[in-house]
């Protein structure tokens, strides 16, 4: 009897990708900025034992030296680049990738934090894309990737926001910073249960590996 | 969200095309820098631990104006210079402690007591030469000098590593 694999169903059911906007000013400024995400079903809770034993083995094949040489390699080097062209410091306000890395020196290895954050954690070490989470059913239409207006502020926070400053926003109003944040957005709690996963493409990083960071930490839910 | 559409024509932003040209090349300027200055970092790594911040611009990502660049890219300039500077002076401090190795290990009685360590000749590892005389004060007595080898103890240096 052939199992759903043998169809081709269970590569159907998977979550596509959907491809949220630049404004076009800012595509004009950084051609490559991307913002894609994956819809899914999920809740924080704690980590099944096949997700804590991946980070386990990811921790095992990451030392010193490979947080060193991770800034020379292509994908983490691209966000480098593009948080010094933002005015960030990299050295300061870590890429999504190195603060993981940083972590696990730290640390001793890549702690679990439960799900979904070990699923972003995995993505993002296999592949150095930076990922988000954000709350599906708090959203107002597609993401897209926008400067703040005048009189504008990020949810939970009463300080307006400087005019100008990047941010991941929905249809309505922003709803985190671009990269300086933490990688949870806004009222994820315990009860959300659709979840977005965001990845936030940047001049230099394939599409092939935002479509595969996508897909590990999908995988990695699933688990 | 035509708001956000007629936004585009930000204060900020409505410049010939001249200067967004500019600040294109500057990215990529600051692009190829950062490569450079990873490059060096890297190539430092373990033995000299290169400052490679430069002053952020900005609390929040923001689209840099033209002269916000320069100075990001002014700076990294610096910093490569600095690093290019010391990795030079460490690698001809490095040169000197092989040449003096060399001449202890050939000659250990002219280098009595002296002690060179493997991160003093860039090499990994907490290992170093010791000039010491063979069999104690009998030794010394005699001119029985020989340079020892230490391993070093990894366990301890992987350690200190995590601490740092």
């Amino acid at each position: 009897m052939a199992g759903p694999e043998a169809d081709g169903s269970e590569l159907d059911s998977e979550p596509r990708p959907r491809q949220g906007w630049v404004a076009p000013h800012i595509a004009a400024e950084f051609p490559g900025l991307g913002i894609a995400w994956i819809e899914l079903e999920s809740r924080r809770t704690h980590s099944p034992e096949p997700v804590q034993r991946r980070l386990r083995d990811l921790s095992d094949r990451f030392y010193g030296s490979h947080a060193i040489h991770m800034r020379e390699r292509p994908i983490p080097w691209a966000y480098r680049v593009f948080f010094r062209q933002v005015g960030l410091d990299p050295d300061h306000t870590r890429t999504p990738v190195e603060q993981l890395a940083l972590d696990r020196l730290h640390d001793g290895a890549f702690v679990s934090r439960g799900m979904p954050a070990d699923a972003l954690t995995i993505a993002t070490v296999e592949t150095g894309v930076a990922l988000r989470v954000f709350d599906t059913t708090k959203l107002r239409g597609g993401l897209c990737i926008r400067d703040s207006a005048p009189g504008e502020s990020l949810p939970d926070k009463p300080t307006e926001l400087a005019q100008g400053t990047l941010t991941i926003a929905d249809g309505r109003s922003p709803l985190a910073l671009l990269f300086g944040g933490p990688i949870d957005g806004p009222g994820l709690d315990s009860d959300a249960t659709q979840i977005a996963i965001v990845a936030v493409q940047v001049k230099g990083v394939p599409q092939a590996a935002v479509d595969e960071a996508l897909w590990i930490a999908s995988a990695a839910i699933a688990a | 969200m035509p708001d956000l559409l007629d936004r585009d024509t930000l204060k900020t932003f409505r410049v010939g095309g001249d200067e967004r040209l500019a600040r294109a090349e500057l990215r990529r300027q600051v692009g190829r820098l950062e490569h450079e200055l990873s490059r060096l970092c890297a190539e430092a790594f373990p033995r000299l631990t290169l400052d490679t911040e430069v002053p952020a611009s900005f609390a929040v990502p923001r689209v840099a104006r033209l002269e916000e660049l320069e100075q990001v890219r002014d700076a990294l300039a610096e910093r490569i210079s600095i690093a290019r500077e010391a990795l030079r002076k460490q690698d001809e401090l490095e040169t000197r402690n092989r040449e003096l190795l060399e001449d202890m290990l050939a000659a250990p009685a002219e280098h009595k007591w002296m002690r060179i360590s493997r991160a003093e000749v860039g090499e990994p590892g907490c290992g170093h030469w010791h000039s010491r005389p063979r069999l104690g004060p009998l030794g010394m007595l005699m001119g029985w000098w020989r340079v020892k080898v230490s391993s070093g103890c990894p366990l301890s240096g992987r350690l200190a590593a995590v601490e740092r």
